[in-house]
């Protein structure tokens, strides 16, 4: 836990990760990861199937064990620092056919500001309607959420971090199998984010809009391959070196 | 008060008890393990005895809630081996607890007296003879007081930590990263559902137990699909089936716990059928209309591609449409009388020609 960093002077980036190692069974599935996500940026992960993206993510989040690492968000460690930090999981993690409508879900990111035993009220629900109404799902709330088709199920969870409201987002593949709306929303979303000084870090399976999005690109393949500027990420030999033989087969 | 009386007032208590003990274990699709709390209790009661030295029921309670959380531990921790899957797990886990029970009653206390019957169906009809007994007054079966009790305590549970458990219920891992402890909420409501088949056992045996606590709430998320409304419906269900269940017993004179268990059973079908949204019949007769909805979108698109084309006097006989379509006669005809009477087409002389209305129908469908 003594890494030099962490004793450096000046403040740490938005997201510090050095050393990480995540094992399922004794088998590595990220090998020795260092990152720097700085403040105020847009930043991708991207990488192969398999190559570790979500877990990066659950195990930045504390959702998986892990074998070694340091890591610190906003200058702090997760647990003392969890209203700060937002995460959009992916669509298929939660039960749709729960008996509960979008409203409730978007509610749901409130919860963490009540803290235990205090019931969301009128406030909590303006509050919430407000974020529907900004991915454009205002006239959803009261739908039960497995009526929503799979884009606006991502809205809904986008309008769930949305509302708790915090500095350092985390998204899991909000992208994956979603309408042209939806995408168009949430790429909308994520620039304003940015514009008001949030950072965001997302898994991202599409190259070809990654160029035009994201100031910062991570490349992964168990091991991190790249990280930094896109355009420094996004060159050939690194990108062949993270989906070897797979990328001339994208690139037709 | 009458003993019939005092039955029903414990039939209400266990149905209230159990079914706000069913609501969210169901919701997270784990009903099997109120099964296996209710068999694995066993040892727990047998070390309740030996440490009491003799029969007590708070430390009966106390020894039937550890073997209870034992087991939903147990589960857990051979399912996280990733060797078994948690339907394998539970499977394995409840009869080797109920055998650890059969094991030590017969080589320790071979001359223990166990009714089997008592297990299986409970003994509410004898509630009204082990009475409550304050300073010389009786105050009702204890079983009453137990179950109320239970009830209460559930009711308190599922009020305080409501937006806890629906949080850590729908999304496990939001839960975790806002800081609401899901794993220490899994437990408490693994308590609940422990305590509450202890107590319900007693009374009404340990099959009857797992129905009242699994049957209210999965009949009552078939007719609604909010939380809110989940939550006393399933009460309904469970008290009004219970109460219905001792009437008709009293009325053939059957088993009072056998005839609860029917008619939760027999109120489950019943919503299974007959559910406004998520009934068998009304999402056959939904499904029916669509398809019959969709036939007719495809009969007016036909008629649309054809219409003013040189072909349009052979494409629009009802004997085309049945070889093109690939339709029977019968479907042909009956899809055709059904677009007419909508007004969207008009038959002449063998041929079907699109109303205004038809026409527009056909271009908003194909503009999507």
């Amino acid at each position: 836990m003594n890494h030099e960093a962490l004793a450096a002077p000046g403040p740490l980036p938005a997201v510090f990760v050095r050393d990480l190692t995540v094992a399922y069974d004794e088998k590595p599935v990220l090998w020795d990861i260092d990152l720097d996500v700085p403040e105020g940026t847009l930043t991708a992960i991207v990488g192969p199937n398999g190559a570790g993206k979500s877990t990066l993510l659950k195990a930045i989040l504390g959702l998986i064990p892990t074998a070694a690492g340091t890591i610190r968000l906003l200058g702090e460690t997760y647990s003392r620092n969890r209203r700060a930090v937002g995460y959009v999981p992916q669509r298929g993690t939660v039960d749709w056919d729960f008996p509960t409508d979008a409203l409730d879900v978007v509610t749901m990111g409130l919860y963490g500001a009540l803290g235990w035993l205090r019931r969301p009220g009128a406030k909590e629900r303006a509050t919430a309607l407000e974020r529907l109404d900004q991915v454009g799902m205002a006239d959803f709330a009261k739908r039960q959420i497995s009526q929503l088709s799979g884009g606006q199920q991502q809205r809904v969870f986008l309008a769930r971090a949305l509302a708790q409201d915090p500095k350092l987002y985390f998204m899991d593949e909000p992208l994956a199998g979603v309408d042209a709306a939806t995408e168009q929303i949430v790429f909308e979303i994520l620039r304003l984010l940015r514009s008001e000084g949030r950072t965001v870090v997302v898994v991202h399976h599409d190259l070809e809009t990654v160029r035009e999005t994201f100031d910062r690109t991570i490349l992964l393949n168990v091991k991190l391959i790249a990280s930094g500027p896109t355009e420094a990420v996004f060159v050939r030999e690194k990108l062949q070196a993270a989906y070897g033989g797979r990328l001339a087969a994208m690139e037709r | 008060m009458s003993s019939g009386s005092q039955i029903a007032l414990v039939a209400v208590a266990a149905g209230l008890a159990c079914s706000l003990a069913g609501v969210f274990l169901v919701l997270r699709r784990l009903a099997m393990v109120a099964d296996a709390i209710s068999h694995a209790v066993l040892p727990g009661l047998v070390a309740g005895y030996v440490l009491a030295n003799g029969p007590n029921l708070l430390f009966g309670f106390l020894g039937a809630v550890v073997s209870g959380l034992l087991t939903v531990y147990l589960v857990e921790t051979l399912n996280k081996t990733r060797r078994v899957t948690s339907d394998t797990a539970i499977g394995l886990v409840f009869p080797a607890m109920f055998a650890l029970g059969v094991y030590v009653i017969s080589r320790y206390f071979p001359n223990l007296h166990i009714d089997t019957d008592a297990v299986l169906h409970g003994e509410i009809a004898f509630a009204p003879f082990d009475t409550l007994a304050l300073g010389g007054r009786e105050y009702g079966p204890v079983s009453f007081w137990v179950l109320g009790g239970l009830g209460l305590f559930n009711a308190l549970v599922l009020t305080a930590l409501y937006k806890e458990l629906k949080l850590a219920t729908f999304d496990a891992a939001l839960s975790a990263t806002l800081g609401f402890a899901p794993v220490v909420l899994h437990y408490v409501l693994m308590t609940v559902v422990a305590v509450t088949t202890v107590g319900a056992f007693s009374a009404v045996g340990a099959i009857l137990a797992v129905a009242l606590i699994v049957v209210p709430a999965v009949t009552a998320s078939l007719l609604t699909t909010r939380l809110n409304q989940l939550i006393p419906l399933a009460i309904a269900v469970g008290v009004g089936s219970a109460l219905a269940g001792y009437g008709l017993a009293t009325l053939w004179n059957v088993s009072i716990s056998g005839m609860m268990a029917s008619t939760l059973g027999a109120v489950f079908f019943l919503a299974l059928l007959f559910a406004p949204a998520r009934g068998i019949i009304s999402q056959w007769s939904r499904r029916r209309r669509q398809r019959e909805e969709f036939a007719t979108d495809v009969l007016l698109i036909h008629l649309a591609t054809h219409l003013s084309t040189p072909e349009e006097a052979v494409e629009s006989t009802l004997l085309h449409i049945e070889r093109e379509l690939g339709w029977s006669p019968d479907r042909a005809s009956q899809i055709a009388v059904r677009a007419e009477r909508a007004g969207l087409l008009q038959a002449r002389s063998g041929s079907l020609q699109l109303t205004q209305e038809g026409q527009a129908r056909a271009t908003q469908v194909a503009a999507h």
